[in-house]
């Protein structure tokens, strides 16, 4: 669905760069309990208090949340409107310039992610897989599951979701750079892509339809592609009879349908996800943004309850989604007992490409 | 000359000394920007009465004698500026000593930092010294004669002064100890309680003698290390913080740097901050210390600490092989530094030099600062990369590095390791008393003018 002008013309992602988020204040007046900030991790809100906050964003004036949000995306998932209150927030944060982060670490982000003409892209056809730019996605992508596909790899910031640049409030820069990112893709002539990173697809599918942008290809979540590929390898898989965590990934709250597919893959996989507190709807974020942003101490708070949760499920693999939320939480998961392992090595240890144990 | 060739040979035997053409090239430069010297031999000696016959010959005969440990320094100090013979020091590459309850090791003038790093590694794991930022092959002894620094600067001053004994031939031959090797077995003390005489050996880049044996303080290794990054976009706001940081006393090391590639670094000035400790609890409450030190900057949003997962292996690295790959950005392998020693104060001042020298020069740069001994004093290096196959390019590393060099001394600073030109630059500004006592003191040590001819020479 594209953004319309006046005439009812779809106007392209790349001829308005500075789109508008589609945000309904009315959904938020009617709304019966402003679950967005109610149920936030980082912020203690009562009742009428949240109500009051989140009308003070849909009327532009200043809220306590423009402060002490986290931006863990979590409201995303808990707006059951899709009124996207995070993008709201970060809207809110970049107009009157109250930035939660440091300045020079956004700036540090800002050009990190900056297109320089440097991406690495493979032989695509049809079907591409993006590792955004994480290049330790690039190297998952091996094996049998990724047969014929591994060389369609996409990498760099041409091709990244700019969606980091939300936690810095960035939005400028969001839609600055996703259109142009939307016409690379469709420069390549992609008619699908495998997303390899949860913020990936979120931003294709989420950020970039709530500001009216045009995606001119199918976004394929990795997951729900691992278990097409997992189906059709059934004859190799070895159930892997372990007990298992997750940690959910602060942009799957964008996606929160494909939450769902985490379990079905445990299933499949024999792998038993064991109950804990900070899972689901409550994940607690890995820690490494916050610490950005927020300093040590939440941090280490935040991700001493998370790997204490953990630890007393008694699990033998700590689960990753996000390889961010692998390098941040990965070496303090590995020192509590768990053994730390991304998604798509879990699926290869099925098939026997990774020995078990072996991460 | 003849004889001089066959005297040599006789000294430490045909093997070991050489005026081959190709050997001689090879002597004649070094990594720098400055114009190749021939030597008219190059001599190898394994002992310390070799090098005093080979010194006692060129005296005789009027020789320039040029010491030279690895030749690395980059500013052409052991280039032989008027010929001579090239004294090369890498036999004497023998650990004499490690007193571990006092924490000195003894080594042969030209054992280099990595031998000594890998002894202690292997034998002695709970000790180790103040390793510079340089390939493992530089000397230790070329080191603290140029006052050179190292990952435990910060914390105890220059690598110079953790000299605690000195074993030198003088210019006139004979072989002199300093500091309590002097007077028994013991190489605790460069000099207290007695007067301090490794003064006319340290900073004299080789013109006063060939330093045979270092004393060297050693400090203890823990177990683990660990590294923050501060960043801000301020330069003036560098100097509080790292007068925030040195007030800890915790700190390992702790330097500043800025550059604008690769692009994530661009615009900001990054303060890598090092701790070490021998247990996690030591490690957490160090690295909490830094982080609140610094907090009232991060609620300012005026600076904040990066990730620092991805980098750290290669910033945990000893010695740090950064300087390496940024000589090799704009191809070629070129890279050439002016380092003033200078107060923290000064560092937005000389970064803002630096950005302005590059733009003149269309050079690219990097800036980097090491915090000495607490605080006291930084090192600021005035870095550019350049090609080596390009003339014109090197052309304008040498004007930028001479411009650099008389605004660090229109500052008041020091220069670091001056080349021949910047010490005459030194001389000519320095108090005139100092001048002559400098001469004088050289003069009396040297009476025929061989050692290191060139350098610290007022004409």
């Amino acid at each position: 669905m594209g953004h319309r002008d006046e005439a009812g013309s779809l106007i392209s992602a790349q001829e308005d760069p500075m789109l508008a988020l589609r945000h309904d204040p009315d959904t938020c007046k009617e709304c019966p309990s402003p679950r967005c900030l109610l149920d936030c991790q980082y912020m203690d809100m009562k009742e009428e208090d949240a109500r009051e906050e989140i009308l003070r964003l849909t009327r532009g004036e200043d809220s306590r949340v423009l402060e002490e949000c986290m931006t863990c995306y979590g409201c995303e998932e808990y707006c059951p409107y899709g009124n996207h209150p995070f993008f709201l927030i970060c809207e809110m944060r970049e107009k009157k310039g109250m930035y939660v982060a440091p300045r020079p670490i956004t700036n540090q982000w800002i050009n990190m992610t900056q297109m320089q003409g440097k991406a690495l892209v493979g032989t695509v056809k049809d079907v591409a897989l993006s590792s955004c730019l994480l290049p330790s996605l690039g190297t998952m992508a091996s094996g049998e599951i990724f047969a014929g596909l591994s060389s369609s790899i996409v990498f760099g910031a041409e091709f990244m979701c700019p969606a980091v640049h939300t936690h810095f409030a960035k939005m400028s820069v969001v839609k600055e750079r996703l259109p142009i990112v939307l016409g690379n893709f469709q420069k390549l002539g992609v008619r699908e892509l495998i997303c390899l990173h949860d913020e990936c697809y979120g931003t294709f599918t989420s950020l970039a339809r709530a500001y009216g942008m045009e995606v001119p290809f199918e976004p394929v979540y990795y997951m729900d592609f691992l278990l097409r590929r997992l189906e059709e390898l059934q004859e190799k898989l070895r159930p892997l009879e372990v007990e298992v965590v997750y940690q959910r990934p602060c942009s799957n709250r964008w996606i929160p349908q494909k939450h769902a597919v985490v379990k079905r893959l445990f299933d499949i996989l024999g792998a038993r996800l064991l109950e804990r507190t900070y899972q689901d709807e409550n994940s607690l974020c890995c820690g490494g943004i916050l610490r950005l942003i927020g300093g040590y101490r939440l941090s280490d708070d935040v991700q001493r309850r998370n790997i204490e949760d953990m630890a007393r499920t008694g699990a033998e693999y700590c689960v990753f989604d996000c390889p961010a939320c692998q390098e941040t939480l990965g070496p303090k998961v590995a020192k509590a007992g768990l053994k730390p392992i991304h998604m798509i090595d879990l699926c290869k240890m099925a098939l026997g490409e990774i020995p078990k144990g072996e991460v | 000359m003849g004889d001089i060739l066959d005297s040599l040979r006789e000294i430490v035997g045909e093997r070991w000394v050489s005026n081959r053409p190709e050997e001689l090239w090879y002597y004649s430069r070094d990594p720098g920007v400055l114009e190749p010297h021939r030597p008219d031999y190059v001599v190898a000696p394994q002992t310390p009465e070799q090098i005093q016959r080979i010194v006692q010959l060129a005296a005789r005969e009027r020789v320039p004698v040029v010491p030279m440990g690895n030749a690395m320094a980059l500013t052409g100090l052991v280039i032989p500026l008027r010929g001579g013979v090239v004294v090369d020091m890498k036999r004497m590459n023998r650990i004499l000593e490690v007193n571990e309850r006092a924490r000195y090791a003894v080594v042969e003038g030209g054992t280099s930092q990595g031998v000594l790093k890998a002894h202690l590694q292997e034998h002695y794991p709970h000790l180790r010294h103040s390793l510079p930022d340089a390939p493992a092959g530089t000397t230790i002894a070329a080191n603290v004669a140029l006052h050179g620094q190292g990952r435990l600067t910060q914390q105890y001053g220059f690598n110079s002064e953790m000299v605690c004994g000195l074993e030198v031939v003088l210019p006139t031959g004979e072989i002199c100890r300093v500091g309590s090797p002097s007077l028994g077995p013991h190489w605790f003390s460069r000099g207290p309680a007695l007067p301090d005489l490794s003064g006319l050996f340290l900073g004299w880049l080789g013109t006063t003698g060939i330093i045979t044996k270092v004393g060297l303080r050693l400090y203890p290794n823990k177990r683990f290390r660990e590294v923050e990054i501060f960043v801000t976009d301020i330069p003036e706001l560098v100097p509080e913080v790292i007068y925030r940081l040195t007030h800890l006393e915790m700190l390992e090391d702790i330097t500043v740097w800025f550059q604008p590639k690769p692009l994530m670094f661009k615009d900001n000035y990054h303060v890598t901050i090092y701790f070490t400790g021998d247990s996690e609890e030591e490690i957490e409450f160090k690295r909490k210390m830094v982080w609140d030190a610094l907090q009232e900057f991060m609620d300012s949003k005026d600076g904040g600490f990066m990730g620092v997962d991805p980098l750290k292996p290669r910033m945990l690295e000893m010695p740090q092989r950064s300087v390496a790959e940024f000589a090799d950005v704009p191809r070629g392998g070129g890279f050439e530094y002016s380092g003033p020693i200078t107060l923290v104060e000064h560092f937005p001042i000389y970064a803002q030099k630096l950005v302005e020298l590059a733009g003149k020069y269309d050079l690219l740069y990097a800036g980097t600062a090491r915090v000495i001994s607490g605080g006291h004093a930084m090192m600021f290096a005035i870095s550019f990369a350049f090609n080596r196959a390009d003339r014109a390019m090197m052309e304008r590393v040498k004007s930028a590095m001479d411009e650099a060099t008389e605004f660090a001394l229109q500052m008041g600073s020091i220069p670091w390791k001056p080349n021949f030109m910047e010490q005459r630059m030194i001389l000519q500004k320095i108090d005139p008393v100092t001048r002559e006592l400098i001469q004088r003191v050289r003069k009396l040590l040297d009476p025929n003018g061989i050692m290191n001819p060139g350098n610290w020479e007022v004409d």
